[in-house]
């Protein structure tokens, strides 16, 4: 009985979305059944806006993991309970709820055309987009994406950090092992399952973005998010329900994999390191 | 259970409110005339008569009239002034659809509405015909033959600019540049937006295309976006105020009102791709206030109506009618942007089909 909230919530807040979802991807708008939406993923421009969206989530997964894994290795070396630590920790857990509306308008203030750095820079001589405004380009994304992408990892990867204890590496000096044959052999290994995982859940995490590109390109459906919302809001008559619901299909499919990769990685993680 | 008692609820409902409306109706057809269905003033009597049944009426209801949008502040003003008949105007920033899906059948609905061309075209059974004693001025293209919508007043396709920023603008081929870098931008996304799309078919032309074929247009924002100068971004008062956007693809008369903003502000419409775009009047078929609609048709469409749409920088339909008869006002119509050239206007057909096709290659011309 006690487990009667936990299924009332997940039905009603995931499975409900999804069993809607699968089944109108299978409808035309006139409410015919179809296999059409389907078949209509490999028009070229869907294809594009499905690559420009795997692009510039897997660059700012793994930029995003490196520098966080850099940066949460920083904060682990300190004193645990050190001004440090907590000030990186909370300031993290903010920025990594940065994300959305908010982020973008940071970034067109400070980055966009008439953003004061770019007004900065430029009446000194540097021009940031001389050869175009790359902000708007999948680069221009990535970089906003990172200041979300970075706290993330931090979160995330800091507790598999913790897990590493002192005394293996004094067991590896006294053994005459150098720092090199440390991260090789022991932390390297014991950290890669965790630094993966968390790099998949940071792609999951860029993938299904869509307030923060919304709000910095208000035109074309060049990411994935965008097109799915391209296909439902029209004045031209050109709404389509069906194969925005079956792009949706799809992405979920997309995150499932990656998520279930990231089960099976943090399952590894937890056995090595409590 | 539950649903049935909750459906015979909404049963009840909907016919009290049928009920309500039928009162309503019936209240207001008490007169000699029922204006809810007379086609034309000298068919209902003549304008005295129709004008002592708005009154007896009292009020008129409108939608989606923003008062700095084709000067429509000093229409309203104008009518009460005239008439000493009250309008009530709601939601002033409403898109065409919104105005539509407003007829619900209550007193509070929009006697009447000014659309877009497609909203026009999909909604006429929820509009009731009627001529304005001046239809005759209104040409035969932007007028549905019975009266069931008209075109009131339009524009051309423009480039606005700020002329502190780029150069002067003589040619769209211009924009492809390297002083446009990372300034052009639509007011709209061609996708979705009726605005966007005229922006991509004005382009089109100018590019050696046709109203039949938009793929010059096309491929004209993939050269902007190769060149560095196309700009994701939706015109706005806000981006164009803040310099994000300091070229704009837009209807001529609503770039108009950038210059309030930005003082160095230009149009320029490109004399070989004129595109026409026309908004429409339509009366609601359940008008609350059938004489108020009415009498507001014939206000808009009076000499004195059009030069206030004029003075707004919309070109209302009558100009070519007004003009020969001199009763345009000459320093509001010397204020416009000058087009010469022949202005085309794509047929209902022509916006799907380059719908179509802007939407199956957009994405992959701008990114």
């Amino acid at each position: 009985m006690g487990a009667v909230p936990f299924f009332a919530y997940v039905g009603l807040f995931l499975l409900l979305p999804t069993a809607i979802i699968v089944v109108g991807s299978f409808f035309t708008k006139d409410g015919t059944f179809t296999l059409a939406n389907f078949s209509d993923i490999n028009k070229p421009y869907i294809i594009k806006s499905f690559t420009n969206s795997l692009i510039i989530s897997s660059v700012s997964a793994v930029v995003g993991a490196v520098v966080g894994a850099v940066l949460a290795y920083a904060v682990v070396t300190g004193n645990p309970n050190g001004i440090l630590r907590r000030l990186v920790t909370s300031a993290a857990g903010v920025l990594a709820q940065f994300g959305g509306v908010a982020l973008a308008i940071a970034a067109i203030a400070t980055l966009g055309s008439a953003g004061f750095v770019t007004q900065f820079l430029l009446d000194r001589g540097i021009n940031i987009y001389a050869n175009g405004l790359w902000i708007y380009d999948p680069p221009g994304i990535i970089l906003v994406y990172l200041y979300f992408q970075i706290p993330l990892m931090v979160l995330v990867f800091l507790p598999a950090l913790d897990g590493l204890r002192p005394q293996w590496r004094e067991a590896t000096e006294s053994l005459g092992g150098s720092t090199w044959h440390y991260w090789r052999h022991v932390a390297g290994p014991l950290l890669a399952p965790s630094f993966l995982g968390c790099t998949l859940l940071l792609f999951a995490n860029a993938f299904s973005a869509y307030a923060t590109v919304a709000a910095l390109l208000t035109q074309g459906g060049v990411y994935i998010t965008l097109e799915i919302q391209n296909l439902l809001t029209s004045e031209t008559e050109q709404t389509q329900p069906g194969l925005a619901q079956a792009l949706a299909l799809t992405m979920i499919v997309i995150v499932v994999i990656v998520m279930s990769l990231y089960t099976l990685l943090q399952r590894r993680t937890s056995k090595w390191l409590q | 259970m539950k649903l049935g008692s909750l459906s015979r609820r909404l049963g009840l409902a909907a016919m009290a409110i049928l009920f309500v409306a039928a009162c309503g109706s019936s209240s207001t057809a008490a007169g000699a005339t029922n204006w809810a269905t007379t086609t034309s003033a000298s068919a209902g009597g003549g304008m005295a008569a129709l004008v002592a049944a708005a009154k007896a009426e009292g009020q008129l209801n409108v939608i989606a009239l923003p008062p700095d949008w084709a000067d429509y502040g000093d229409l309203i003003s104008g009518f009460t002034a005239k008439y000493g008949i009250p309008i009530n105007s709601v939601n002033p920033n409403g898109s065409s659809q919104q105005e539509v899906d407003a007829f619900d059948g209550t007193p509070n609905a929009p006697d009447v509405v000014d659309v877009g061309q497609a909203v026009a075209l999909n909604n006429t059974a929820k509009f009731a015909p009627y001529m304005v004693s001046t239809w005759g001025d209104i040409p035969a293209g932007a007028k549905e033959p019975t009266g069931l919508w008209f075109n009131d007043y339009g524009g051309y396709m423009g480039i606005g600019y700020d002329s502190s920023k780029v150069p002067t603008i003589t040619a769209v081929s211009d924009l492809l540049g390297a002083a446009f870098k990372g300034k052009v931008a639509l007011s709209g996304d061609p996708t979705k937006s009726n605005q966007g799309l005229n922006g991509v078919i004005m382009a089109g032309i100018a590019s050696g295309g046709t109203l039949d074929d938009v793929s010059k247009g096309v491929a004209f924002f993939h050269s902007l976006k190769q060149a560095g100068n196309y700009v994701p971004v939706v015109c706005t008062a806000a981006t164009v105020k803040a310099g994000q956007t300091p070229v704009c693809f837009e209807w001529d008369y609503l770039s108009a009102s950038h210059g309030k903003d930005v003082s160095t502000w230009k149009i320029f419409v490109p004399t070989t791709a004129i595109i026409g775009g026309y908004y429409s009047q339509a009366i609601n078929k359940a008008a609350p206030h059938p004489a108020a609609a009415r009498l507001w048709e014939e206000y808009l469409y009076s000499d004195a109506g059009q030069n206030f749409w004029l003075k707004g920088g919309a070109r209302p339909v009558r100009m070519a009618a007004m003009t020969s008869a001199g009763t345009i006002n000459a320093t509001y119509a010397a204020a416009l942007p000058q087009v010469p050239g022949t202005p085309q206007v794509p047929t209902g057909a022509q916006t799907a089909a380059a719908s179509s096709y802007v939407v199956a290659n957009w994405s992959q011309a701008v990114s």
